[in-house]
């Protein structure tokens, strides 16, 4: 592609220092968004997905912060940008939707309220055109009668709605990037797909970029073009989606798969991987994955595992695995 | 389980200097502070019979030429010093201190004592058996609730006092005060006790033990009220200063400790009186102690609560 | 809406025949109310007569039903001390009280949520962290010492404003105010302080509290996700929110203002019920003690409905037509 990316990461470190030492909930990650393109982030909780996606966007909480790398949005660097800058690019040029619609909304505004007062941050417009939009967005994302339910509360909306509604805020302004965090975790299945979909569907027709950021393989097999799957704060494995999830080269990856249940994996039995992921403030030495590996080697054991481009690019393992090696029970 | 290897072994002591708690009150200088000036305070109360220079309460001992002796000079008459001058009456101002805040403190310790005592009772009845017995005592909690423990207080006192024959109400008046701060001040330990209740009460320790058949006291005492001590700890602390204070505010008044057992609040609403003729020091060194006492009170219990549970409110 | 409203004002009944009895005990047990209306020189018939008159041998319940029947009219009977009915007395002196506690509860509400606000916004800056050391000084600083110390400095030493009364009061009647003389005003300064400077560092603690709260509810960070400015996060999102929980407790606060008048006024010896009450316990003068007590529950209880209407404007979860609990 010769288009720059909409977003680009490049060696990405977040730290929290706490009393026990320093953090790191995100170590060395890059990567790039396409206009148009969804990238799925996985991982167990606590892998430092959502850790990425709030440096992204600028709402790391104290006293976590980013301490080196590097954030390109469209190709502008957003470092040394200041605060007001930063809150600028935020709704505009990239919005964010978290997971609990029941919470993202503030209880005491409508609906109206709300989009109006983020297109007019955004857009020069004025009171009654930023009305006219709301209710557009509001009906973009399959509101119905939104004409009038841009003067309900949140809480007369459905959990489904209410997540629609956010996108709607989250879309309002007109980004190009959205990270979505966790949006389907907190929603009945049913309406999962439909919101999965719906995101789907506006990204493919706006060409907005998506971070999306589950533990959801499902989700991720849904909806991601591509797909990239954290452990302990770094990167394990990207690459396009169907690739991944067919031949994951990382043995974390594959472990990964194989604990999950997908329609199109047929009636495979699940497995899981032995052990959990380390604390942050608890990681082995050598690749942080060594000791649930089963193919770990003393390299594994000593050296820390390679960042993706010291080795193939796709996976970050010394001894990434082949077509033929398989994860045994 | 975890694979690190198990720490070497320590002594009782390390570990308790090591736990979490100790560690933010080694890192909180006002903790650290405060404590002291409570410990010392709480000493010189204690031992006021023998650190005090005089015996403010033996007429024998007193000699009126002493009166309105500034502190530290020597009086004019007699010739007499006193660190922190006399009252009118000749007494040693910094020995009725320490034999007032001997009142205030037994007053305030004691009406906490009470107060706790029927609180977490009530607190563990409410929560443990329910149903009518929860409902009157929240009710009544409820209704105590809406009117400010100050006011409570004073009309308990004056309830007791309209009780009392004429001629023991001066005696009586310290323990009338101890029934009234404390009756004003149980809600607040009932209704975080309660609440400590239900949450112990689901978990599966107190189901096990309930069908191995102990009996709901031996629940109780056992297992229930061990797991809310912590709150019960930091109210208590809070409870203090705020029952110092009410000991104060309503001996001030006139409504509390009679000027023959004067507390710090006694001898406040004394030193008043000679405000505006100069005598500065009857009234400030009292004050001074009153505010020092709840102060360090106040903040030693700010900081136990963020440091035993910070999402106490 | 109408169901919770019933069942709000029928609690609020139910507390005040539960303090109507408490008062109504207090005149029938403590002390003998023959003894103390009844001089030394008495007879027996005399003793007899009045019982019957004041209904002392009908049924406890009877004798309750009729307290309540004549505290409805506000008949309180005579005052022990001075002989005069006790009503006449409380409303004679409610004025001073009332417009006490309105002025400091205005400064208490106004300054609280301001210091509050700000405390809460800038929780690291150095001037909050003062303010909030302050205010733990402040609430460890008794009521009555707080009044002092402002007496000591500005009647004592420089002398700018009156230590004790109300000034110079207008007579309007049916009210006596101090608002349109300048020593009323000038008198009122002092006590208001006094009377305000404790709610208000308890409202401002409040309000922190409950700000920095909402400050880390997902909206916010959602609302900050899209770019709205800080002081539209702050005033529009945050503020509304916070002030949702603050107006109960505020409302009982200001509340419990009328009752800790009674230590501001002891101070300042201004002459409102609350002097009157205080005095009342020094003489075990019951009547007024009973009085007071009733009048001062008429008047929380109508603070806590008015902070429960309050609730309704403010919170559209609470309108909706599905009635949820009361709290």
């Amino acid at each position: 592609m010769t288009d720059t990316p909409v977003l680009s990461v490049r060696d990405l470190v977040v730290e929290i220092p706490t009393r026990h030492g320093v953090l790191r909930p995100v170590d060395n990650v890059s990567y790039d968004i396409h206009a148009g393109e969804i990238l799925g982030v996985v991982g167990e909780s606590g892998a430092g997905k959502s850790m990425t996606g709030n440096a992204v966007i600028g709402l790391l909480d104290r006293p976590a912060r980013i301490v080196s790398g590097e954030i390109l949005l469209s190709g502008q660097p957003i470092q040394g940008l200041k605060r007001d800058a930063i809150r600028k690019l935020r709704g505009k040029k990239m919005g964010m939707i978290f997971q609990d619609p029941l919470t993202s909304l503030n209880p005491l505004l409508t609906v109206g309220d709300q989009l109006t007062e983020t297109i007019l941050e955004h857009l020069k417009v004025g009171q009654t055109e930023a009305r006219k939009r709301a209710i557009a967005a509001l009906e973009e994302v399959g509101i119905p009668a939104a004409a009038q339910r841009i003067n309900s509360y949140p809480h007369e909306f459905s959990g489904g709605m209410r997540q629609r509604v956010v996108i709607a805020l989250a879309l309002c302004a007109e980004p190009d990037l959205v990270i979505a965090d966790e949006p389907t975790t907190a929603l009945d299945v049913s309406v999962q797909a439909q919101i999965v979909a719906l995101l789907k569907r506006l990204c493919r027709e706006r060409g907005v970029a998506v971070m999306l950021v589950t533990h959801d393989m499902g989700v991720i097999a849904e909806a991601a073009d591509r797909v990239a799957v954290m452990y302990a704060g770094r990167l394990a494995e990207l690459g396009p989606v169907r690739e991944v999830l067919t031949q994951a080269r990382h043995p974390y990856t594959a472990g990964l798969m194989a604990s999950t249940p997908l329609a199109s994996q047929g009636r495979k039995r699940l497995r899981q991987i032995p052990g959990s992921m380390p604390r942050l403030g608890a990681l082995p030495t050598g690749c942080a994955f060594h000791p649930r590996c089963e193919f770990a080697q003393d390299k594994c054991r000593q050296e820390p595992g390679p960042t993706l481009d010291r080795c193939d690019g796709r996976a970050a393992c010394w001894f990434p695995l082949t077509a033929k090696q398989e994860v045994s029970a | 389980m975890s694979d690190t290897p198990a720490p070497a072994p320590q002594s009782r002591l390390r570990r308790a200097w090591n736990s979490d708690f100790a560690w933010s009150f080694r890192h909180a200088p006002v903790a650290i502070i405060s404590s002291f000036v409570v410990l010392v305070l709480i000493l010189a109360a204690v031992l006021a019979p023998l650190i005090a220079p005089h015996d403010p309460f033996n007429p024998a001992t007193l000699n009126l030429m002493n009166g309105f002796t500034p502190p530290g000079q020597a009086n004019a008459f007699t010739g007499d010093t006193f660190l922190l001058g006399t009252d009118d009456q000749g007494r040693d101002v910094f020995s009725t201190i320490l034999y007032g805040m001997r009142i205030s403190l037994f007053v305030g310790f004691a009406a906490v004592m009470l107060a706790m005592v029927i609180g977490v009772t009530l607190g563990l009845l409410a929560g443990y058996l329910g149903g009518w017995v929860e409902s009157i005592i929240m009710r009544v909690a409820d209704v105590q609730l809406t009117f400010p423990a100050i006011l409570v207080a004073m009309l308990i006192f004056g309830i007791a006092k309209g009780i009392t024959p004429p001629e023991y109400r001066d005696q009586m008046a310290i323990w009338v005060l101890i029934l009234a701060i404390g009756l004003s001040d149980w809600v607040q330990f009932a209704r975080v006790v309660r609440g400590a209740t239900l949450v112990e009460k689901s978990k599966e320790y107190v189901q096990a033990a309930r069908l191995i058949g102990r009996s709901p006291f031996a629940i109780m005492l056992r297992h229930i009220l061990p797991n809310v001590l912590n709150p019960v700890l930091v109210i208590a602390t809070i409870s203090l200063a705020l029952a110092i204070i009410a000991e104060a505010t309503l001996s001030f008044l006139g409504v509390g400790a009679p000027p023959t057992k004067p507390s710090l609040g006694t001898l406040i609403r004394i030193g008043q009186e000679f405000m505006f003729s100069g005598e500065w020091w009857i009234l400030f060194f009292p004050a001074l102690a009153l505010l020092a006492l709840a102060l360090s009170i106040n903040l030693l219990g700010d900081w136990l609560r963020d440091a035993l549970n910070p999402r106490l409110r | 809406m109408l169901a919770y409203i019933i069942r709000r004002v029928a609690q609020s009944i139910l507390v005040l025949f539960v303090v109507g009895l408490v008062a109504f005990s207090m005149f029938r047990f403590v002390g003998d109310p023959i003894d103390n209306m009844l001089g030394q020189e008495r007879t027996q018939a005399d003793i007899e007569r009045l019982r019957e008159q004041l209904g002392l041998d009908q049924p406890f319940v009877v004798q309750y039903w009729r307290f309540l029947e004549q505290a409805v009219q506000g008949n309180f009977g005579l005052s022990y001390r001075q002989g005069r009915p006790v009503s006449e007395i409380l409303i004679e002196r409610l004025p001073a009280t009332l417009e006490l506690a309105f002025v400091s509860g205005l400064m208490a509400l106004a300054g609280g949520i301001a210091l509050g606000i700000f405390t809460a916004i800038r929780r690291r800056g150095l001037s909050a962290n003062i303010i909030m050391t302050a205010s733990l000084i402040g609430v460890s600083l008794p009521t009555f010492l707080i009044g002092i110390l402002l007496i000591y400095l500005f009647s004592v030493e420089l002398g700018w404003l009156p230590s004790f009364g109300r000034g110079e009061v207008t007579d309007l009647g049916w009210w006596t105010t101090g608002f349109l003389t300048e020593s009323g005003l000038k008198a009122l300064i002092l006590p208001a302080i006094t009377l305000g400077l404790y709610q208000m560092t308890l409202i401002m603690r409040l309000v922190r509290t409950e700000m920095l709260e909402v400050l880390r509810m997902d909206y916010i960070r959602f609302a900050r996700a899209r770019g709205i400015r800080e002081r539209a996060i702050n005033f529009r999102h945050a503020l509304k929110n916070t002030l949702v929980p603050v107006i109960t407790i505020t409302g009982l606060q200001l509340g419990s203002i009328i009752a800790f008048a009674i230590i501001t006024e002891t101070v300042f010896q201004w002459p409102g019920v609350g002097l009157l009450f205080i005095n009342a316990i020094q003489f075990v003068d019951i009547p007024v003690m009973a009085a007071y007590l009733m009048l001062i529950s008429v008047m929380f209880v109508g603070i806590n409905l008015i902070v429960d209407m309050l609730y309704f404007a403010i919170d559209p979860r609470l309108r909706a037509d599905r009635t949820q609990g009361g709290h």
